[in-house]
C-alpha cells in the first residue's frame, strides 16, 4: 500500500516532511516543543460573544499571525437568546470535528493515502437538567459524542478504519473531551 | 581486587548466553549475579506465571528443552530449572550472591564494586533484565491511603490480597492474566485499558509465537526498522498467556467473565478514579492491529504455498467493550481494597555511575552497544531484535555483542 513512489503521486495538501522534519528537530530541543495556545473573549449582549484569536508562544517564541479571526457564539431561540451564532459546546463539536479530520488528512498523507472525500458528522447527547440546576446527579457537559466519518479514498476499508484510529490516537481535541484537565479561573 | 577481562552482570538467560559465547571465544570473563542464577524469574514473579512462548521455542545457545510438551507453557520454577540446567552445562563462571553496587569508567574499563568486593574488567555487559522495576504513573500518588497499592512484582495470588474489590491498571500480559485469576477467584475487578496489543493464543492451528518466528517477525532487526524504532520499543507487552490449555485472553473474555473494562486511567483525586473515555478508540486500534497480522500471516502461507497443512483462515470477534462504559470510580464507596499498577517495568541503573542514560533515564545504546567505550547491554525490548527481550533472543543477540567486543580487544591488542 504504502511506497515511496505512490506516497510521491498523492496529494492531500498536507506538508509531511515538514511535520516530520519539525518532529526530529523537536526531539532534539523538547523545550521548543512547549506551546501554549490563547482566545480571549469580549461579552457583546445577552448571551452574545465574541473570541479573538491571535498569535500563541512555541518553538521558544512569540509566534504572530498576520490577523485576528473572531468566533462569535450565542445560544438559540428555545433559550430565549438571539440565535446569531452557534452554541459554545456546538464549537467544541466543531473543534473535535476540525481536529480528527485535519489528523485523517496528515495521517493518510503519511500512509501514502489519496484521499477525495472526507466528512464527519457529530451529534452530542446533553441532559440540560444540568445546566439549568434542576438535578444535582446530572453533568453539565455531554453524556456522550458520537462522531462518524464518510471517507472516499483510495484505500481498503480497513486501512480508512486505521487512519480515523489513528487520528484519534494523536488528536488534541479528542484528548481534551475524553480526558480530566485542570482548569485555572482567576478574577481581576 | 578480582579482575577479568570481562563481566557480565546477570545469570539469566541473556547473561549465561553472553557467557556462553564468551568461553567459545575463550575471553577470560566472571558472571556476577546478586543472587541465584535466574533470580527474578524465581523471586519476582506470581505464582501462577508460565512463559508466554511455548517450550520449544525456549531455547538458548548450545541448549534447548528436550521435554514431551514441545507445546506447553513453562512454569517459574520450570524456567528456573531450565536456566540453572544451563549454566551447569555451560560452566558458566557465576560469582552467585554479589550484588554490584556500583560501576564506574576508569582510563581502561570499569572499575565495579559489589558486596563481595572490587572487581574490574575491560569490557562490561549489562545482562540485569528489562523488568526490575514496575512502572508506577504519578498520579498513582493520589491514591487513597486506605487502598492497598501493589505492583505486578509485589501480586503472589488473590488468596494474599487483601479484602475487597482490585482495580488493575494496564491490559497487557501482566494485567489481563492477574484480571483473569482474580475474578475467577470471586473479587470485582476493574480492569483500565490503555494501548494494548491484541492477540490470538493460536491462529490456524498454530501457536501465535509460532507465526510470528515462521513469518520472520521475530527476527526482524533493528536496523532495518522502516518505521520508528523507539516507538517499537515503547509497545506494550502481547495480550497473552501460557496455559495447559492455549487459553486466549481477550477484552471480549474478560468481560464476559464479568471484568468491568473502564478506559485509561487518568485521574486519581478525591479517592475517586477517573477514568479516558478512548476506550473504544484504544480497542479498534488492537483490533485492527491484531487484523494486520493475521493479514500477513495468511499473505506468507499463500505465497509459501503451503496451505492445506493449516486451518482455513477464520476472524476474531471485534472487541465489544458495551456502551455504557463508566468515566469515574469513587474507589471506597466501591469498595476497592488493591490498586495493582501492571503499567509496565523498566530495568535499574541506580548502581550504574557512567553518564549513558538519556533524559528519560534510557540507556543509549546502539543494537546493545552502549555508547560507552567497551560496555554493552542485553536483553531490552527490540534492542537488536524484535525477540530480543525473549529467551528465545538471547542467543543471537550474544553472538553480535561477544563478536564485537571480541574484535574490540583484537583491535585494542594490536
Amino acid at each position: 500500500m504504502t511506497t515511496t513512489s505512490a506516497s510521491a503521486t498523492i496529494n492531500n495538501g498536507v506538508n509531511v516532511e515538514a511535520l516530520l522534519g519539525a518532529r526530529m528537530a523537536l526531539e532534539q530541543a523538547p523545550e521548543a516543543a512547549q506551546f501554549k495556545w490563547r482566545a480571549s473573549c469580549e461579552w457583546v449582549n445577552g448571551t452574545h460573544s465574541r473570541s479573538a484569536i491571535g498569535s500563541f508562544f512555541g518553538l521558544g517564541a512569540e509566534q504572530s499571525r498576520n490577523k485576528t479571526f473572531t468566533v462569535e457564539a450565542d445560544h438559540p431561540q428555545v433559550f430565549a437568546a438571539e440565535d446569531s451564532a452557534p452554541t459554545p459546546v456546538e464549537l467544541v463539536l466543531s473543534g473535535l470535528a476540525s481536529c480528527l479530520t485535519a489528523g485523517v488528512a496528515a495521517i493518510a498523507q503519511r500512509r501514502g493515502i489519496q484521499l477525495h472525500s472526507v466528512r464527519a458528522s457529530l451529534e452530542a447527547d446533553m441532559d440540560i437538567q444540568g445546566i439549568l440546576g434542576i438535578d444535582d446527579e446530572v453533568r453539565n457537559g455531554f453524556g456522550a459524542i458520537r462522531v462518524h466519518f464518510d471517507i472516499r479514498a483510495d484505500a481498503s476499508e480497513d486501512d480508512i478504519r486505521a487512519l480515523v484510529a489513528q487520528s484519534q490516537k494523536r488528536s488534541a481535541v479528542f484528548d481534551i473531551v475524553t480526558n480530566p484537565t485542570n482548569v485555572f479561573v482567576t478574577v481581576n | 581486587m578480582g579482575f577479568a577481562t570481562a563481566i557480565i552482570i546477570g545469570a539469566g538467560q541473556s547473561g549465561l548466553a553472553m557467557s556462553w559465547h564468551l568461553s567459545t571465544r575463550s575471553i577470560d570473563h566472571m558472571v556476577l549475579e546478586r543472587g541465584e542464577v535466574a533470580n527474578s524469574w524465581l523471586t519476582e514473579r506470581w505464582n501462577s506465571l508460565r512463559l508466554l512462548t511455548p517450550n520449544w521455542q525456549t531455547r538458548l545457545p548450545g541448549y534447548a528443552y528436550r521435554g514431551d510438551d514441545p507445546d506447553g507453557f513453562m512454569t517459574m520454577s520450570e524456567v528456573v530449572s531450565f536456566l540453572q540446567g544451563y549454566a551447569r552445562l555451560s560452566c558458566a563462571p557465576i560469582v552467585p550472591g554479589a550484588r554490584v553496587t556500583r560501576v564506574r569508567q576508569q582510563e581502561v574499563g570499569y572499575a565495579v564494586e559489589t558486596n563481595l568486593g572490587p572487581w574490574r574488567c575491560r569490557k562490561l555487559v549489562i545482562a540485569t533484565g528489562a523488568c526490575n522495576l514496575a512502572s508506577i504513573p504519578s498520579l498513582a500518588a493520589g491514591l487513597p491511603a486506605a487502598v492497598t497499592s501493589l505492583t505486578p512484582l509485589q501480586y503472589i495470588n488473590p488468596a494474599l490480597l487483601p479484602n475487597g474489590g482490585v482495580m488493575i491498571v494496564g491490559a497487557s500480559a501482566s494485567g489481563i492474566q492477574l484480571a483473569r485469576e482474580i475474578r475467577a477467584a470471586g473479587r470485582r475487578v476493574v480492569l483500565c485499558v490503555g494501548e494494548h496489543v491484541r492477540l490470538p493464543r493460536t491462529y490456524r492451528g498454530r501457536d501465535i509465537q509460532w507465526w510470528m518466528d515462521a513469518i520472520g517477525a521475530m527476527d526482524v532487526r533493528y536496523d532495518t526498522m522502516v518505521e520508528d524504532i523507539e516507538r517499537a520499543r515503547r509497545l506494550p507487552s502481547l495480550q497473552l498467556i501460557g496455559t495447559p490449555e492455549r487459553v486466549t485472553v481477550d477484552l471480549n473474555s474478560l468481560r464476559k467473565a464479568g471484568v468491568e473494562l473502564v478506559g485509561r486511567l487518568v485521574g486519581l483525586c478525591d479517592g475517586k478514579a477517573q477514568f479516558s473515555g478512548s476506550l473504544a478508540n484504544h480497542c479498534a486500534l488492537a483490533d485492527l492491529k491484531m487484523n494486520r497480522l493475521l493479514a500477513s500471516i495468511d499473505d506468507w502461507v499463500n505465497t509459501s504455498g503451503l496451505a492445506q497443512q493449516f486451518a482455513p483462515p477464520h476472524g476474531f470477534e471485534p472487541t465489544d467493550v458495551g456502551s455504557e462504559t463508566r468515566l469515574c470510580l469513587d474507589l471506597i464507596r466501591a469498595g476497592i481494597g488493591t490498586v495493582i499498577w501492571a503499567t509496565g517495568y523498566r530495568p535499574d541503573y541506580s548502581w550504574l555511575d557512567v553518564p549513558v542514560l538519556d533524559r528519560k533515564g534510557r540507556i543509549r545504546h546502539d543494537g546493545g552497544i552502549v555508547s560507552a567505550p567497551g560496555m554493552y547491554v542485553m536483553g531490552l525490548p527490540f534492542m537488536r531484535r524484535r525477540k530480543s527481550s525473549f529467551i528465545d533472543g538471547a542467543g543471537a543477540d550474544a553472538a553480535d555483542l561477544a563478536a564485537h567486543l571480541s574484535q574490540n580487544l583484537n583491535r585494542a591488542a594490536a
